[in-house]
């Protein structure tokens, strides 16, 4: 191919910057949409750090112990080889964020500073304040800013994604997207399309997502037979503050750093996670955390006023250490519920938070089953397995972007004509079927409210898809979700403006919301075992002979069809997980 | 004792360009609420207080956790945050506008592109070598790391855009929030190595000698960004670097 190869990014978070950064590197013309300003992605909401194994602690940490973690605390389920590949770039990405200006919290010697996170009993993570997550993002938007500078990027930022477009072969020559404005989809054609479109919160509802984490883009492709993977494997974070609009993460770094969790029993404090798990304590993986505080609240009905919150304690700590180190994190507590948390003690309660699961990619490239359509970061379903480990989200997107970028290059100039070979009206197609979905949503009519239909959903799969799952709640779950498509036809858009309509847009994401929400209930009626964040009481161990697999779920218009995949354990092999 | 509904009173318009009007939608009262909670329950209905059912109001919002700086808009005359602006802290109504210093392109959502424009034009990042695994930065202490920290919370939510008189439609002024960024990267060990590049950026049009040191910016920094030290110090560096150019011809 001669000229230059074109590469398409969706998502402007830390895994599509990252992706992005490494394609214009690599001598890509690069297009990054994202439905926010890049600075507005979700990935600000990280708090607590970013892990690496640098060992500067004289723990004797290193790639390979972190390899182990990650893969332990995934109970098993996740592919070896980006994981372990990862644990491996990680020092490495933890020096480059450094040299991109990142303020990373230092020692009294000027080193990077490295706190302690779940599921690890060395000090890993590295850390900038408590907004390590912003401050990672903002390192990676300047410098895509310096390649748009040069021009090499350029920006769709407030554009919406639809669909990918894809030739008669099913390969992936570009996508269809649409500004958030006139609302008018227009069709870009590509060698190679990356997805780093993050994860699926609002189909829970509240969670401590933000509101553009609708998962609407893994269904849309899903919907056009990209394989979603491990969907029912969703991460409900120990620790978050309830509220109306979104429950608020309260970090883990808050106990990596002496925060301690208790209840009130028998007129005293009762620190159940460090009874129970006296090795961990309170840094527990989070996906035995959340299960802990349901238990004692659910079953023991201990919670904190007989409401379902526990308390998370740092008034012991050094209030002023304990500013400098998690400033950000009790900023947001006190802002939002009003008390200083180093006075007294947090309230909070489990809350859906990360999407192990996604989009199906292979174990090298993060290519899905359509060739030119890469997924990435939190879209895509490796690295984490059944539950994912604190502060190893920053690093697997980013490392996920440094993967799926120079990839697509690679696959691009590999390619004898590139996109130019697609016949134009393929992707004239593409635009075309979606302009013609947007009037078909607009022009819906019945009694159903779009945004109530939402509401609905979020509670049905908040009930009985997340902590404690029995199989006749899941199947209400699915007949629910299956009623809600039907009534979704009869919801019309209550905007009626053809410019700036958020609703239209939200009428379309709730197809593909839907969808997904479906797979991901079919993925945890089917896998009749408890593992990492799948917990089903009926079957409470895990049950490598039977589902010691990946799961496969393709769309079909009648419901999911899924199937499965062996997970190779090629370095690390099977053992039971236990943190007590 | 808080009231058991909430009246929120809202400016709208429909496009760029359009007349803005007002409307008053009326949703009920729950504790802990913000604002932002308020305009879903005013989605939701879609009805005005005088009972007419209307497109619903339009506005930005992201993370709901003000570390985003999507949903900042202009609540009861105050420029912030609106995820962060509870309902039982405010006079009802609540008066909800969009904010001025940047073009309205439907209800409470702005065109804010121009600060993004202006980080580029400072160039407000390190110029690294490239994204390969070369070993570590700088060494830096944790005093120099922190102060560093301050400035980088910006998070161009435009507040202190807002509130600045020198920036109007008559002025090309870039405002405060990029000079702290400026800042930042000039106080970086390797962003040092190209202050001048900078510093000629913010000597040109809309630079800091369009600061009337009104410091209205500091005060309405939601992240407590020293804007005006930041501004100060920016000053003071360029009147010597224009000095030190002027001396070289």
């Amino acid at each position: 191919m001669a000229r230059a190869p074109q590469i398409a990014v969706v998502g402007g978070g830390l895994a599509g910057l990252m992706a992005a950064l490494k394609a214009a590197e690599a001598g890509a013309d690069v297009r990054l949409f994202s439905s926010v300003p890049c600075k507005r992605s979700h990935s600000v909401c990280a708090q607590g750090g970013i892990n690496a194994a640098v060992n500067t602690k004289g723990e004797g940490d290193s790639p390979e112990i972190h390899f182990d973690d990650t893969i332990y605390g995934g109970d098993f389920l996740a592919q070896q080889d980006l994981p372990r590949r990862m644990c491996f770039a990680a020092p490495g990405i933890i020096h480059l964020l450094d040299r991109m200006g990142v303020r990373f919290s230092r020692t009294p010697e000027g080193l990077i500073d490295f706190r302690r996170f779940g599921g690890t009993k060395h000090h890993r993570t590295a850390f900038a304040g408590a907004t390590t997550g912003q401050q990672l993002i903002y390192a990676l938007d300047e410098q895509v800013r310096r390649w748009e500078a040069e021009g090499r990027v350029t920006r769709f930022e407030n554009w919406e994604f639809l669909s990918a477009a894809m030739d008669g072969g099913g390969r992936c020559v570009g996508l269809v997207a649409m500004p958030l404005g006139t609302l008018k989809p227009e069709a870009f054609r590509a060698d190679a399309v990356i997805l780093g479109t993050g994860g699926v919160g609002a189909i829970f509802g509240r969670s401590t997502n933000s509101l553009n984490c609708t998962g609407s883009a893994a269904g849309s492709v899903h919907r056009q037979g990209v394989v979603y993977a491990n969907p029912e494997f969703i991460q409900v974070h120990p620790t978050a503050v309830p509220g109306e609009d979104k429950d608020r993460l309260i970090s883990e770094s808050v106990r990596g750093e002496g925060g301690r969790v208790w209840v009130p029993r028998g007129g005293k404090p009762w620190y159940f996670l460090e009874e129970r798990f006296p090795k961990y304590g309170n840094l527990v993986p989070r996906d035995v955390a959340t299960r802990e505080i349901f238990r004692v609240v659910h079953e023991m009905g201990l919670g904190v006023d007989g409401k379902p919150q526990v308390y998370l304690d740092v008034s012991h700590l050094d209030a002023a250490a304990t500013r400098r180190k998690l400033g950000g994190v009790l900023e947001i507590y006190e802002k939002f519920v009003g008390d200083d948390p180093t006075e007294v003690p947090m309230r909070v309660f489990p809350s859906v938070h990360y999407t192990m699961g996604g989009m199906w990619v292979d174990n090298e490239n993060e290519m899905t089953n359509v060739p030119g359509l890469f997924a990435t970061g939190e879209a895509n379903y490796q690295y984490h397995g059944a539950n994912r480990l604190g502060a190893n989200s920053l690093v697997s997107c980013i490392f996920g972007g440094m993967v799926s970028g120079p990839a697509a290059v690679r696959y691009a100039r590999g390619l004898a004509a590139g996109a130019d070979a697609a016949d134009a009206s393929v992707l004239e197609g593409e635009r075309a079927r979606q302009e013609a979905e947007n009037r078909k949503a607009a022009s819906r009519e019945g009694p159903e409210n779009l945004y109530g239909l939402h509401e609905e959903l979020g509670t049905t799969m908040n009930k009985h898809v997340t902590v404690v799952r029995h199989n006749e709640g899941i199947r209400e779950a699915e007949r629910k979700v299956a009623d809600l498509q039907a009534r979704l036809a009869r919801a019309p858009v209550p905007d009626r403006s053809d410019f700036g309509n958020q609703s239209l847009v939200f009428a379309r994401q709730m197809e593909n919301m839907l969808v997904l929400a479906r797979a991901i209930c079919r993925g945890a009626l089917l896998r009749d075992e408890s593992r990492g964040a799948h917990y089903k009481p009926a079957f409470p161990d895990r049950d490598d002979q039977k589902f010691q697999k990946t799961t496969l779920a393709r769309y079909s218009v009648d419901g999911p069809v899924v199937d499965y995949e062996p997970v190779e354990c090629r370095y690390v092999k099977p053992r039971p997980r236990k943190y007590d | 004792m808080p009231e058991p509904s909430v009246v929120l009173r809202i400016k709208r318009q429909a496009r760029p360009g359009s007349a803005p009007y007002w409307e008053e939608f009326e949703v009920p009262f729950r504790p802990s609420m913000n604002v932002i909670a308020a305009l879903q329950a005013a989605r939701r209905s879609a009805t005005t207080r005088d009972g007419r059912t209307v497109d619903p109001v339009t506005w930005e919002s992201n993370c709901l956790e003000e570390v985003c700086g999507a949903c900042t808009m202009i609540v009861n005359g105050r420029v912030r945050q609106a995820c962060s602006a509870l309902v039982e802290h405010l006079d009802q109504p609540i008066a909800l506008e969009p904010m001025s210093k940047f073009p309205v392109v439907r209800d409470l959502v702005v065109d804010r592109a121009s600060m993004f424009e202006n980080l580029k034009r400072v160039r407000a990042w390190i110029p690294i070598d490239g994204t390969y695994d070369i070993g570590p930065g700088p060494r830096m202490g944790d005093d120099e790391a922190q102060e560093g920290y301050v400035l980088s919370r910006c998070m161009s939510c435009g507040c202190c855009l807002e509130v600045c008189p020198q920036v109007n439609e008559r002025s090309d002024f870039m405002g405060p929030a990029v000079m702290g960024q400026v800042v930042l990267f000039n106080s970086h060990p390797t962003g040092r190595l190209h202050r001048e590049e900078r510093l000629d950026a913010v000597m040109g049009p809309g630079g800091i000698q369009d600061c009337g040191k009104a410091q209205n910016c500091v005060r309405a920094c939601p992240k407590d960004i020293p804007l005006t030290e930041s501004l100060v110090k920016l000053s003071r560096e360029s009147a010597l670097f224009a000095l030190r150019e002027l001396l070289r011809k």
